[in-house]
């Protein structure tokens, strides 16, 4: 019985890890003056092709190339994105009004083609 | 290469997935501008890279209805400058962010529809010591603004 209870925990745990690496991004938002901030941070290597590696050579290019955010499926914002942007770049918008229990998508594409988006309901 | 048959299978369906969101055209916009963007964006010279954007377009300097927030004059790490532009002009469509003596200029940037406010923030890679640029287009116009931030440990190349 103890063993089962350890392996269950042990499960549950791993089944955590796996759903945060799972998706990318990370967004928070509050609401400001009847405003909402939208805040971004997306786990990204953003290499721009100039870096090295140990062994002198450079490290193929590998950045986000676009961004964009829907609100109630509605296209508000759009970026394009060069490798300049830092590692794990973060980013804050301020979307006009938004209400409580509003979603909010943010998704990405990078320049090999890997993309990414996740479905954030607004809270208070 | 694929270890597994299950991972083969995901990445099967994933790769359905995609041809499927690129037929119902949500990618259109990145997948017909890829070519033109990377030309873009790997422009090397200032100069050039404000030729090819805005055309010879007239830029109206150091607007004070434009305002930097975040963005340090010395920062100590140039692999990430935090930089937040807000706005007073109204109709803003296009929000740009250059870095003067990076190996490419041109950072980001931003479209912006009506339902948001003029307000972005993103964090920046600097090589070396130089201007940062945004360019804010709104009503037609272009309107930029200048500050020089000092770099103590470069944040482009190995």
């Amino acid at each position: 019985m103890a063993n089962f209870t350890v392996r269950l925990k042990k499960s549950k745990s791993q089944s955590a890890g796996v759903e945060d690496k799972m998706s990318s991004i990370k967004i928070r938002t509050k609401r400001l003056d009847g405003n909402t901030q939208i805040r971004t941070l997306i786990t990204h290597p953003m290499e721009n092709g100039r870096n090295k590696d140990e062994q002198g050579n450079f490290i193929p290019a590998h950045h986000i190339q676009e961004l964009w955010i829907e609100h109630n499926k509605i296209k508000v914002i759009r970026c394009n994105i060069a490798g300049s942007i830092s590692k794990n770049p973060y980013f804050d918008f301020l979307l006009k009004g938004g209400e409580v229990g509003d979603i909010v998508t943010v998704s990405w594409i990078d320049n090999l083609g890997k993309s990414d988006s996740k479905k954030y309901i607004i809270k208070k | 290469m694929l270890k597994s048959r299950r991972k083969f299978i995901t990445h099967l369906l994933s790769l359905g997935g995609y041809s499927l969101t690129f037929a119902s055209g949500i990618l259109h916009s990145s997948l017909a501008n890829a070519q033109w963007l990377q030309q873009r964006f790997s422009l090397s010279n200032y100069d050039e890279t404000i030729l090819h954007l805005f055309n010879g377009a007239e830029l109206i300097n150091n607007h004070n209805k434009i305002k930097f927030h975040r963005l340090p004059y010395i920062a100590e790490n140039g692999a990430s400058v935090p930089i937040k532009i807000t706005s007073t002009l109204k109709n803003v469509t296009k929000i740009y962010i250059l870095v003067e003596k990076n190996p490419h200029p041109l950072s980001a940037e931003f479209f912006l529809s009506p339902a948001m406010e003029p307000q972005v923030s993103a964090r920046l890679k600097m090589a070396q010591t130089s201007k940062v640029v945004t360019i804010i287009e709104a009503d037609g116009k272009f309107y930029r603004k200048v500050k020089k931030v000092k770099v103590a440990i470069g944040g482009c190349g190995g």
